[in-house]
């Protein structure tokens, strides 16, 4: 059996739709078409109800996510400690938006509300390695050793 | 184990308690999230491998903690039986903390906290100041257990509120409990917990459902973690009296998906009272049952709000509905629900075990029990503190959280997240309650207390605040989806220098009809944090509008760098450090900025030993 109908069997009953959305981005790292399209089918929901659980949770994403993801704190303590300008170094230095991924999808840059780790504000998260009291050049520095 | 009635519970504290000496020396390494960051996985695990390989196993004891709350000075460990506190352990001192203080009782001064009043160095735990000023009721256990182990919980009376409850007392009666000790919800609005377990417990219906909003979107917020983390029991013996309280049979908990930690502890405690016969079919014996599932969001903060968090856990996009009927009428798949925060969870056991006379003598008039903040921003000690309602917000940030950092003037303390205002530093001696915080413009909320300086910018803030909720908005009603993102554009131009004095009346304007008129509590909330700042930082708004300058230099289009020639010594550091080429000069010689290529990103200003780069 697909890996994609395996995961639908796991959470056929009602409600069950974010846990199942959540399981394909587990399984796939973002929500392929196809599997929106089997659920769809198979649930027999409207696909236009999976599209819209789809884009309104941020969790969720349609596009596949680079080999690093750059998660940048953008909590109130972050933010009063600097974090917007480690965003614009780190777009500036990877030629792409919060929310994008680079051409050659090795970085995946986003911005997040607040990882609660508030005492290490500014906060970078690579791959679920904490950079914490983060600065430009410790940005650099940091950096140096994805880009190689 | 199965426990089957309230005195196997007994017996089963009793043989826990006699497997522990509590003389026995015990290592506790605090493992919450602000913790790990720092680094803690590894310290335990050292001391893991460190006490095994010199056979100390049985002299000494290893126990992983949840949170503690200083997460400032993480990691933390601390050494009972005499709580010797160290702070910022490194894996290379674990070896040194074995050795000297283990084996030969020395103190290592080196690990010691120093208190940033007094400068003096401070031994055990309960001497630090952040700790000794607070009343740790619903957290103070959190350094005391092992989360993942069912045990700590019932050795420190863990579930007797719960046999109380089934075995001596009414759903009425617990309710009537509930309603004498004046607990008012710690989500934010502040509604009284018995009146609405009433309003539930009178619906009519076979199917009710309780539910734990652990949905903690508010940025800087993360009590409600930490608790889950650190002592998730507490939580389900709250629920797990709720229910039989409101007669429900179901319960849900609704948790954030970025707290995978939160969420690993809660399923194993969940499977534990299981297995102990506290959840599940005819708990301790009795004819009630209960079950709880575990829901993770997916990402959108709205759904804190009860109706869109109830739409979630159907399987909808997150969007709010009008109420009447509210969720006590008609709830989750149209039953009589009942929504708490997990601190009001929490502080259920305690209520029972104590009573309502003892609980309800501790806070002011109005609001009663303690609250627990995360004290952040420009704060010597960042960390979660509990206090009693009614301290003020001296205390807390002068006595508790040390005071700001680098000799910085204290300028606004932020509250209640982005639903709540910004208190100016004159009003510093403000008792921290429900109707205080509201009469200065703000709110209590969760719980979030951000510290900002004379380096933050108000108007700037105020910004952040409104570009969140305006991304956060679920786009269902015109007022807060069109108002939120209208108000946002007027402040953008302010901090850009295109404002304009007639602005500041159209925005007092635009947040009073979102304010009036949005459907739910993140755009009736959302004005708050400009209509506070609007209030009591007047000044700063017409220092962007009228003389195009930032006071606080954050502003990027109204500050620029310059050289101070005389402490440049032309080390060129700066010039390395900018990015756009937009420094230059010969070595050993004052460098110079361009202007029109500099594009303020404040590389060089950080980068620059000698103080010789200057914002304007």
């Amino acid at each position: 059996m697909r890996k994609i109908d395996r995961i639908i069997k796991r959470h056929k009953k009602k409600g069950a739709l974010v846990p199942l959305l959540q399981d394909v981005m587990a399984e796939y790292g973002y929500l392929p078409q196809r599997t929106i399209e089997r659920i769809s089918q198979e649930l027999d929901i409207p696909l236009s109800q999976v599209y819209s659980l789809a884009t309104f949770y941020k969790s969720f994403s349609l596009t596949p996510r680079g080999k690093y993801l750059i998660s940048v704190c953008l909590g109130t303590a972050c933010h009063v400690r600097g974090a917007p300008r480690i965003v614009e170094k780190l777009e500036r230095d990877l030629g792409i938006r919060a929310g994008e991924t680079t051409k050659d999808s090795k970085f995946t840059l986003e911005t997040v509300n607040c990882l609660g780790a508030c005492a290490l504000g500014p906060l970078v998260v690579i791959d679920g390695k904490y950079f914490g009291r983060i600065n430009l050049s410790r940005l650099d520095e940091v950096l140096k050793d994805y880009l190689k | 184990m199965r426990l089957r009635c309230p005195s196997d519970l007994v017996k089963a504290r009793k043989l826990i308690r006699s497997r522990y000496d509590p003389k026995k020396t015990c290592v506790t390494v605090c493992c919450g999230t602000g913790c790990l960051a720092s680094g803690a996985r590894d310290v335990a695990e050292t001391f893991r491998k460190e006490i095994d390989r010199r056979g100390l196993r049985p002299r000494v004891n290893l126990r992983i903690t949840g949170c503690h709350g200083f997460c400032e000075r993480g990691p933390l460990v601390v050494i009972y039986p005499k709580r010797i506190f160290y702070q910022r352990v490194k894996v290379l001192d674990v070896d040194e903390i074995l050795s000297q203080t283990i084996l030969k009782r020395k103190i290592i001064e080196r690990l010691l906290y120093v208190d940033p009043m007094t400068g003096k160095k401070i031994v055990y735990e309960n001497e630090v100041p952040f700790y000794k000023k607070q009343r740790r009721l619903i957290f103070g256990n959190n350094g005391r257990i092992d989360p993942t182990k069912i045990s700590y919980y019932i050795a420190l009376d863990g579930y007797t509120a719960l046999a109380k409850v089934l075995y001596k007392m009414s759903p009425q009666q617990v309710i009537a409990e509930i309603k004498r000790s004046g607990l008012r919800g710690r989500g934010g609005a502040g509604f009284p917990t018995g009146q609405k377990w009433e309003l539930c417990r009178n619906a009519n219906s076979r199917l009710k459902y309780i539910i734990c909003n652990a949905d903690e979107g508010d940025p800087g917020a993360f009590m409600d973690r930490s608790l889950l983390e650190g002592n998730p029991h507490s939580v389900l013996e709250g629920m797990i009296i709720g229910a039989y309280a409101m007669g429900a049979e179901e319960g849900y908990i609704y948790v954030r998906n970025e707290y995978p930690l939160a969420i690993k502890h809660l399923t194993i405690a969940l499977k534990e009272a299981q297995e102990w016969g506290l959840l599940g079919k005819n708990i301790l014996g009795s004819n009630f049952s209960f079950r709880i599932r575990i829901n993770r969001g997916a990402g959108a903060f709205v759904c804190g709000e009860e109706s869109a968090l109830i739409a979630s856990l159907e399987g909808r996009i997150g969007e709010p509905r009008p109420r009447p009927p509210f969720p006590a009428q008609e709830g989750l798949w149209g039953k009589p629900t009942n929504i708490n925060n997990v601190k009001t969870w929490a502080n259920i056991p305690l209520i029972i075990n104590k009573g309502a006379r003892w609980y309800s003598k501790i806070g002011t008039k109005t609001s009663k029990g303690t609250m627990v903040f995360s004290l952040v921003g420009k704060i010597n000690n960042t960390g979660l503190v509990e206090i009693p309602m009614g301290i003020s917000l001296r205390k807390m940030i002068y006595e508790i959280g040390g005071g700001i950092p680098n000799g910085k003037k204290f300028k606004a303390v932020q509250t209640g997240g982005p639903s709540g205002g910004c208190i100016p530093a004159r009003l510093i001696d403000l008792p921290v309650d429900y109707e205080k915080l509201t009469r200065a413009g703000s709110m209590m909320g969760s719980g979030g207390m951000v510290v900002m300086d004379e380096d933050t910018c108000m108007v700037n803030v105020a910004r952040y605040f409104l570009s969140f909720t305006r991304d956060e908005s679920c786009g269902k009603c015109t007022p807060c989806r069109e108002g939120i993102k209208q108000m946002y554009e007027i402040l953008d131009n302010i901090t850009k220098g295109k404002g304009k004095e007639s602005d500041l009346g159209l925005l007092k304007e635009l947040a009073q009809i979102v304010k009036d008129s949005s459907l739910c509590g993140l755009g009736q909330t959302a004005p708050n944090p400009v209509l506070t700042t609007l209030r009591y930082f007047p000044e700063e708004y017409l220092a962007h509008i009228k003389d195009k300058r930032c006071p606080a230099h954050v502003c990027q289009d109204l500050i620029r760098y310059s050289l101070i020639v005389e402490k440049c010594i032309g080390c060129q550091i700066c010039n390395k450090a900018c990015p756009t080429g937009a420094i230059s000069g010969e070595k050993k010689e004052p460098q110079r900025i361009d202007q029109k290529k500099c594009i303020r990103c404040g590389a060089c200003y950080e980068a620059c030993k000698f103080e010789a780069i200057r914002v304007e």
